[in-house]
C-alpha cells in the first residue's frame, strides 16, 4: 500500500527533518508514529499526504510513484486517504453536517445521496444532536470527533491521525482509540502519529514507528 | 430519539459481540430514517462564505468603481453627442449676404440670389430676412430706434443646406457672384472648424477620465479581489486536502466572486443609470431657462440614450465577469503552488 525508500526531507537549505526513511505499511494494519516534539512525525505524515515532495528516495503509494504522477492522479490518490489534522481544519462557517459531507460533496456528488450516510457517521461518533452547530461552538473532543468523521466519510483505505489525542481527556482519548482501531478490523489501515505512550499502551498489539532525530526505528 | 452519547458509548460497548452489531446496525438504520424528516440535512451553504468582511469591502469597491466608470462614460457619450449636434448644427446653415452698391437694384439682385439658391442642388431650404430683419440685425450695434431706412443695409439670406445631398458650396459661390456681383456667402468653416477642435478636445479629455477611470477600477478590483480570496485561504487549502480538484475549488471561488461582482456593479452601475436618467428629467424640467439653454448647448439634450445604457450595462457586466475570472486566476495560481 505505502513504501518509503530511503526517504529523505529538507526544509530549504537547512539540515536534513526525515532522513533514509525506509518502511512500508500493508493495508488492513495499525501503526502508531512516535517520536518527541520535533522529531518529524507531522512531515512524514505529510509526505504520506502527498502536500509535500521528498527530498531523496522513494515513495510508492498505492503501487504509484506520486513522483511521476499529474496533479489530478494526486488528487485521485489522495481521495483514498482519510486526515484527521492536529488543529481539526474545519471549515468555520460550515456546519458540522457540512464539515463531515465535505469529502463528498467536492466529488460533486448530489447531497440527497450522502445524506444518509453523514447522518449515520455523525451519529456513530455521538454528534446527531450538533449537527447543526458551527464549531466555532464545539468543544475540542467533538471538534476532534467531527474531524474524524470527516476523515472517514469517504471511506478511505489509509487513515491519517496526527495527535487525534491531544485535545482530549484521557476518558475521550481511550473511546477514540477504541474507534481507531475498529476501524482498523474493517479494513482501514491506520497510522497514529502520537507522543501519547498511555495511548499506545493501551493497544501495545499495534506497530511502532519511532522517528527520532529524523530517523526511524520499527518496533514490530 | 436515540440519545447520540449514549449511542456512541452503546456502539464502543458492543463492537466485538455479533448480535449486537447487527441489532446495532438496525437501529442506526432507524435513527437515520427516524431523523431524516425532521433534521434534514440542512442546505448545502456555500463553500465559499457568503458574508465577510473582504466580500463586503469588495462590493463596495466594486460599486464605487463601477459608478464612476459609468458616470464618466455617459459623461465622455454625452460630451460626444452634443459635440457632434453642434457641429451638424452649424454644418446645415448657410448666410448669403448682399451689400447694397451705388447703381444696383436691391431688391432685383435679391430675386436672382433667391432664384441662384433655390435651383441650386443641396439647397433644401431658402429665407430671405426682410429689411426691417435685416435692420433688426443692426440694433445691437447701433442702437434701438434709428430710422436705418435712408442706410444702404445689407440684405442676409439664410439658407438651410441638405445633410443627405451637400451643396456645391464653390460652383454656388462662382454663381452668386455673376448673379449679384455684391452676394458674398459666408458657410461659417471658420466658426465650424473652431467648434470642431474644441468639441474633439472635449471628447478627448471625456475619453482620456473614462479610461483612466476603467485602468484605476481594473487595480482597485484585482487587489480587493486578492485581497478577499486571501482571506479564504484556508477554505482553499482544506478543500485541496479533502480531495477537491483544482478545477471544482476555482469554481466554486469564481461563481462566489462573480456573485459579488454582479452585486457591486448593480449597485454602482444602477445608481450611475438613476444619477444621469435623474440629470436628464431635470434638464427636461428646466428647459427654456437660461441656465438649461447654457447645458443644452453645451450637453445637448441631456439623453444618455439607448447606447449609453447599454455602455454602462456592458461595462457592469464586464467588471463583474472580469472579478469572477481573477479571483480563479489567483485560486488557480495557489493552488500550483501546493502539490
Amino acid at each position: 500500500m505505502l513504501t518509503f525508500q530511503n526517504v529523505g526531507l529538507r526544509y530549504g537549505m537547512g539540515p536534513e527533518t526525515l532522513r533514509d526513511l525506509t518502511f512500508s505499511v500493508e493495508p488492513q494494519s495499525f501503526q502508531f508514529l512516535t517520536g518527541p516534539s520535533g522529531a518529524g512525525k507531522t512531515s512524514l505524515l505529510k509526505l504520506i499526504l502527498l502536500t509535500l515532495r521528498p527530498t531523496r528516495g522513494l515513495i510508492t503509494l498505492f503501487g504509484a510513484d506520486p513522483a511521476t504522477l499529474d496533479k489530478d492522479d494526486i488528487t485521485s490518490i489522495r481521495r483514498r486517504i482519510g486526515v484527521v489534522f492536529q488543529d481539526f481544519r474545519l471549515l468555520d462557517h460550515l456546519t458540522l453536517y457540512e464539515n463531515v459531507a465535505l469529502p463528498l460533496r467536492v466529488l460533486g456528488r448530489e447531497e440527497t445521496s450522502y445524506r444518509a450516510e453523514v447522518l449515520e457517521l455523525l451519529g456513530w461518533v455521538g454528534l446527531s444532536e450538533r449537527k447543526h452547530s458551527l464549531p466555532a461552538v464545539l468543544s475540542g473532543g467533538e471538534k476532534q470527533r467531527a474531524a474524524i468523521a470527516r476523515a472517514l466519510i469517504s471511506r478511505p483505505e489509509m487513515l491519517l491521525a496526527d495527535e487525534p489525542t491531544g485535545n482530549v481527556d484521557p476518558t475521550l482519548a481511550r473511546r477514540l482509540l477504541r474507534l481507531f482501531i475498529e476501524l482498523h478490523k474493517s479494513g482501514t489501515a491506520v497510522i497514529i502519529a502520537t507522543h501519547d505512550l498511555h495511548l499506545m499502551d493501551q493497544y501495545d498489539t499495534a506497530r511502532r514507528l519511532v522517528l527520532v532525530d529524523g530517523r526511524l526505528q520499527i518496533f514490530d | 430519539m436515540t440519545q447520540p452519547v449514549a449511542w456512541f458509548w452503546l456502539t464502543d460497548a458492543c463492537r466485538f459481540s455479533t448480535n449486537c452489531v447487527m441489532v446495532l446496525s438496525r437501529l442506526r438504520r432507524a435513527q437515520t430514517e427516524a431523523s431524516a424528516p425532521d433534521d434534514d440535512a440542512p442546505p448545502g451553504a456555500p463553500l465559499v462564505p457568503s458574508d465577510s468582511v473582504a466580500g463586503r469591502s469588495l462590493v463596495i469597491i466594486i460599486a464605487i468603481m463601477t459608478f464612476l466608470a459609468a458616470v464618466a462614460a455617459g459623461a465622455a457619450l454625452l460630451v460626444a453627442d452634443a459635440s457632434s449636434d453642434w457641429r451638424r448644427e452649424v454644418a446645415r446653415e448657410a448666410t448669403v449676404q448682399l451689400r447694397a452698391l451705388p447703381g444696383r437694384d436691391v431688391e432685383e439682385d435679391l430675386r436672382k440670389v433667391v432664384d441662384v439658391l433655390t435651383a441650386a442642388p443641396g439647397v433644401r431650404d431658402v429665407r430671405v430676412f426682410t429689411k426691417a430683419e435685416s435692420e433688426a440685425l443692426l440694433a445691437p450695434w447701433l442702437g434701438q430706434g434709428l430710422d436705418l431706412s435712408e442706410l444702404p443695409t445689407p440684405r442676409m439670406v439664410v439658407v438651410t443646406l441638405d445633410q443627405e445631398k451637400r451643396a456645391d458650396l464653390g460652383k454656388l459661390r462662382e454663381e452668386l457672384a455673376q448673379a449679384a456681383p455684391s452676394a458674398t456667402l459666408d458657410d461659417h468653416r471658420i466658426w465650424v472648424d473652431r467648434l470642431g477642435a474644441m468639441a474633439n478636445t472635449a471628447v478627448a479629455a471625456a475619453t482620456l477620465i473614462f479610461g483612466l477611470t476603467v485602468a484605476a477600477m481594473g487595480i482597485a478590483v484585482a487587489s480587493a479581489t486578492r485581497a478577499a480570496v486571501g482571506t479564504n485561504r484556508e477554505i482553499i487549502d482544506v478543500l485541496h486536502l479533502v480531495g477537491a480538484a483544482d478545477s471544482f475549488i476555482a469554481e466554486e471561488f469564481q461563481r462566489r466572486f462573480l456573485g459579488l461582482g454582479f452585486k457591486g456593479t448593480l449597485i454602482g452601475g444602477g445608481a450611475a443609470l438613476a444619477l444621469l436618467a435623474l440629470a436628464g428629467f431635470l434638464s427636461r424640467r428646466w428647459v427654456a431657462t437660461p441656465g438649461s439653454d447654457q447645458v443644452e448647448a453645451m450637453f445637448g439634450a441631456f439623453e444618455l440614450g439607448p447606447k449609453g445604457y447599454l455602455l454602462i450595462l456592458a461595462l457592469s457586466g464586464a467588471i463583474a465577469l472580469m472579478t469572477g475570472f481573477l479571483s480563479r486566476l489567483i485560486v488557480l495560481r495557489h493552488l500550483r503552488r501546493l502539490l
